[in-house]
């Protein structure tokens, strides 16, 4: 079972060849057996799921559910998204003994579709990192190779799937968080469009950039998730009224009539010669497949890491500060209320949080205001104009996704620069809204995993996935 | 010669929406719930809730906008102003900065040598914080978020203002403006309005502006006009004795009436001001304006006039009467009942408005359909307007209706003419002297006379009977 895709899982139980119990228990136990090694769940409630998934059963027995293409799948949800009732830890010691009150949009939806929530995958704390890292709960190894991060900060999710631990998985991306685990972990991982998927019920690291994003072992199964966590939520003023597409219905006809953009600015130094060839050679193969292949230009490209983490921890600096010890989670007792504040959020918050919060009041405090967080929303809309200006030409973007394989455990830990620097193609989808994917092109001499990222026009996922499975089938022929 | 000072005062207020719900979430945004009753994750800043905009809260605040004569911007920004407070429960409460709701427009206030127009600088939309609660043992402070995200406007004047009394007289039309547009209860003591003062003062006749001093915690209408008058004392002081105005926040303290200086380590704060990334632009097309100026609530201008044309009230009757809304209310209530425009205005200028005083009138145990009632008994002769005024007592402290009280205490007037001249023979016969002298040229007497029989009847009999049937015995008499 640990083979199957998400729609063949639910093929099996529609057609009453296994049931949704069965099936769920087969995965808790996976993730049971390899958690203490991968270390992908932060929680797992074996007695909710199990309950689901036997009124999943009862429903489908009676005659009464509503049978969708993930019907009984289990799915498994990075730890900053609520689920009722149980523990949201944002991978981070300040939320210590917080319970979910409401469920999240994206929870609701995996309800709605019939799916499992079999667990709270881990992260790195608050989202923030690139290598997993940065948990309260210990980092998580990449099931490839378990002496490398598995990316992040969705690392969590990532390796679930991954590793088998859950056929589906949703991790949140704010920077590339989902594309760079995809990524590291030989997956595929989609960031949608800003406002495709509800935020409600998502912890925010940075409002104006998070979007929540499926991990899927293939594109048709991306393309079902997706459909079924996309959608307008009134709880969200962000997210878009728009219809949602059958995703699934227009794989089939691949690139047709779609151009790929080859941006030169994502080609200079720095890629690992791995990466390099494995994209050269995936280029060649779709032009020698008669896809048109455009040389486009994205002048900004070199400003998107500054502005992002400008913009990004501006917003962090905010959206954190509720975590303040009073209303819930941890609380250090202190004399004064400044100096229990300054207790609390001292022991709750890691490094790289405290780091992000520093910067970003700084950029947004008098006087510094103008010079870095105004300058910085400028040129954001100029990235934007250039994206603007390249779809004229093209209808997709090709790079890599990172220009490195996953990388070893502590490589880059002491700089955070050169940390930052693994989010360097992945930043200016989420600046410009974007979507964007990421799926597996090869794999470097080591054995580990190549990504290529597509990026689309606003609200085209359609074409972003007809471009994967483009590259996915032709990969597939060799 | 001490140099005179002039001060110069522009006002900040809060006012808030009395909508149905909160600002961004669906919470009831009324008022006086037990503590945390009105809550929900929204308004909790629990991980990952978003806001939603009420969108009535906009339609309110621009109906403000309209009547004072401002701007509404085709966009305004919400954004964030960040700082730290347990009653805060996001670390950040949602407002405008850059981008406000409205600028411009102006409010007519009365002073001395006629009316002033007092500019303001802008209306903008934000949420309502928490509220703490220090334990009296001062061991701990307790937190309630009922008020927390119910909508707020906040209204910045211009420094037109020139006296504390204008300051109040701006603040009062403020309060009848809000009312008439039906937007905020204008309760000062329950924190519906509340009102921040910017003072500073220079010599008479100069144009440059003194160094400036932000009062804050002025909870009722007068706090603000004595808090003005202290820190126009203070500041004066200072400057006469040759010193320097130091620009800092102060504190009003209604009990001991004097302000106090805040530490500067509140008041050092930087907000970070940033737009809210969880809300879209707020939008508003020139239909929306439309709509909301096609249901805009009659102002206190417009009620005034009507009151005048309709009711044939003079001016000065129909400006009392429209100087609040509940009052007018009050009054078109009573003279439904009533029929009678000008007795009902009587009765609500002189004996209502001595009840009611400072004491808002919706809490006035008589109903405006009691008090029509009673002015058709009078009206109809049931009562003296004398006996009116005892019922009326009556009322005030039991809230009966009217004919109850009168049926109960056997109040009603004794209109048989026969009843009456009876007690009119036994009075003549009984004061001799009197029907004498009073025969005789002393007139004065007559009044004698009439308070005899009104003491006989218990105060009950119709005194025009009284008058008439007394002349008729007179007459007789004088002519035998």
């Amino acid at each position: 079972m640990e083979k199957l895709k998400a729609r063949e899982i639910a093929a099996l139980i529609a057609a009453g060849d296994c049931t949704c119990t069965e099936t769920a228990d087969f995965f808790l136990s996976r993730i049971e057996s390899l958690n203490p090694k991968i270390n992908a769940f932060i929680s797992f409630d074996r007695t909710a799921a199990m309950a689901r998934a036997e009124e999943l059963d009862r429903a489908l027995k009676s005659g009464k559910a509503e049978l969708s293409p993930l019907y009984g799948v289990p799915v498994a949800l990075k730890d900053n998204m609520q689920v009722k009732g149980q523990p949201t830890t944002c991978a981070s010691k300040i939320l210590t003994g917080h319970t979910a009150v409401y469920d999240a949009g994206i929870t609701v939806k995996c309800l709605k579709a019939g799916m499992v929530i079999v667990g709270k995958t881990n992260l790195d704390e608050f989202a923030m990192g690139s290598s997993n890292e940065n948990s309260a709960f210990g980092p998580v190894r990449n099931p490839i190779n378990t002496s490398k991060v598995p990316g992040g900060s969705s690392g969590g999710s990532a390796a679930a799937v991954a590793a088998a631990m859950a056929p589906l998985a949703f991790g949140s991306d704010t920077g590339g968080s989902v594309r760079l685990p995809a990524a590291f972990c030989g997956i595929v991982g989609l960031r949608p469009s800003y406002g495709r998927i509800s935020r409600y019920g998502l912890v925010a690291f940075a409002s104006s950039l998070d979007q929540i994003g499926p991990f899927a072992l293939d594109t048709t199964d991306m393309a079902l998730v997706l459909a079924a966590a996309a959608g307008h939520d009134r709880h969200d003023s962000t997210s878009v009224n728009q219809p949602v597409p059958d995703y699934a219905a227009s794989l089939e006809q691949g690139l047709a009539n779609l151009r790929i953009g080859i941006p030169r600015e994502y080609f200079g130094e720095g890629i690992e010669q791995p990466v390099r060839s494995a994209i050269d050679n995936l280029i060649s193969g779709l032009r020698a497949d008669g896809v048109k292949l455009v040389d486009i230009s994205l002048p900004t490209t070199k400003y998107c890491i500054a502005i992002y983490y400008i913009i990004a921890n501006a917003e962090a600096s905010s959206n954190l500060a509720r975590y303040d010890g009073v209303k819930y989670g941890l609380r250090i007792a202190a004399d004064s209320l400044i100096d229990m504040y300054c207790a609390t959020r001292t022991a709750g918050f890691g490094a790289e949080v405290k780091r992000r919060i520093m910067l970003g009041t700084y950029v947004l405090s008098a006087g510094y205001y103008d010079a870095y967080y105004r300058r910085a929303l400028k040129v954001r809309s100029l990235i934007r104009a250039d994206f603007d200006e390249a779809f004229k030409k093209c209808d997709l973007i090709l790079s890599p996704t990172s220009p490195s394989t996953a990388f070893a455990f502590g490589e880059r830990t002491d700089d955070p620069l050169k940390m930052y620097l693994s989010d360097v193609f992945t930043v200016a989808a989420p600046l410009a809204g974007l979507p964007a994917i990421s799926l597996p092109c090869g794999l470097d001499p080591a054995g580990l995993p190549i990504g290529v990222q597509l990026v689309g026009r606003y609200f085209d996922e359609e074409s972003l996935l007809r471009g994967s499975y483009h590259i996915e089938r032709m990969l597939a022929r060799g | 010669m001490a140099e005179e000072y002039e001060p110069v005062i522009a006002l900040e207020m809060h006012a808030q929406l009395k909508t149905a719900s909160k600002m961004f979430c669906a919470c009831p945004a009324s008022y006086g719930g037990p503590p945390n009753s009105q809550v929900c994750p929204i308004c909790l800043g629990m991980p990952g809730t978003l806001p939603v905009l009420n969108r009535r809260a906009v339609e309110f605040a621009i109906r403000l906008v309209l009547a004072t004569g401002g701007t509404v911007h085709p966009r305004s920004i919400f954004a964030r102003k960040n700082y730290f407070y347990p009653d805060l429960p996001k670390g950040y409460q949602i407002s405008q900065y850059e981008s406000p709701l409205a600028t411009g427009g102006m409010i007519a206030i009365d002073t001395e040598d006629g009316p002033k127009n007092i500019g303001l600088i802008r209306i903008h939309l934000e949420e309502d914080a928490g509220k703490s609660i220090h334990q009296e043992n001062g061991e701990s402070t307790l937190v309630d978020f009922n008020r927390c995200g119910v909508p707020l406007i906040e209204i910045v004047s211009r420094p037109d203002l020139r006296s504390p009394a204008e300051g109040h007289n701006f603040l009062l039309k403020l309060k009848q403006l809000v009312e008439y547009l039906d937007i905020c209860t204008g309760n000062m003591e329950e924190g519906s309005l509340r009102c921040d003062a910017n003072i500073s003062i220079r010599p008479k006749g100069t144009g440059k502006f003194g160094t400036r001093c932000e009062l804050k915690n002025m909870n009722s209408f007068r706090g603000v006009e004595r808090a003005l008058n202290y820190e126009i004392m203070r500041q004066t002081k200072i400057l006469a004795a040759g010193g320097v105005v130091e620009q800092q926040t102060l504190l009003w303290d209604e009990k001991s009436n004097i302000s106090l200086p805040m530490r500067s380590k509140e008041e050092s704060h930087d907000y970070r001001y940033f737009p809210e990334p969880d809300l879209m632009y707020l939008d508003v097309t020139p239909e929306w304006i439309e709509q909301i100026r096609n249901e805009m609530p009659e102002l206190p201008a417009q009620r005034r006039r009507r009151f005048i044309e309709r009711y044939g009230l003079p001016a000065y009757d129909a400006e009392v009467l429209t100087s609040s809304r509940p009052l007018a209310d009050y009054f078109e209530a009573a003279v439904a009942v009533s029929g009678d425009p000008k007795p009902t205005s009587n009765w609500i200028m002189t004996e209502l408005m001595r009840e009611i005083k400072e004491t808002d009138i919706t809490r006035i145990k008589i109903s405006p359909e009691s008090l029509g009632e009673l002015l058709l008994m009078i009206k109809s002769g049931e009562i003296s307007g004398k006996i009116a005024k005892d019922v009326f007592g009556e009322m005030i402290l039991s809230g009966k209706q009217p004919k109850a009280i009168v049926a109960s205490s056997g109040l009603t007037q004794i209109s048989d003419e026969s009843l009456i001249a009876q007690t009119i023979e036994r009075i003549i016969s009984a004061n001799p002297d009197n029907v004498k002298k009073y025969l005789s040229g002393k007139e004065g007497l007559f009044g004698f006379f009439v308070g005899q029989v009104m003491k006989e009847t218990g105060g009950k009999a119709n005194p025009a009977l009284v008058n008439k049937l007394l002349r008729a015995a007179f007459a007789r008499l004088g002519k035998k």
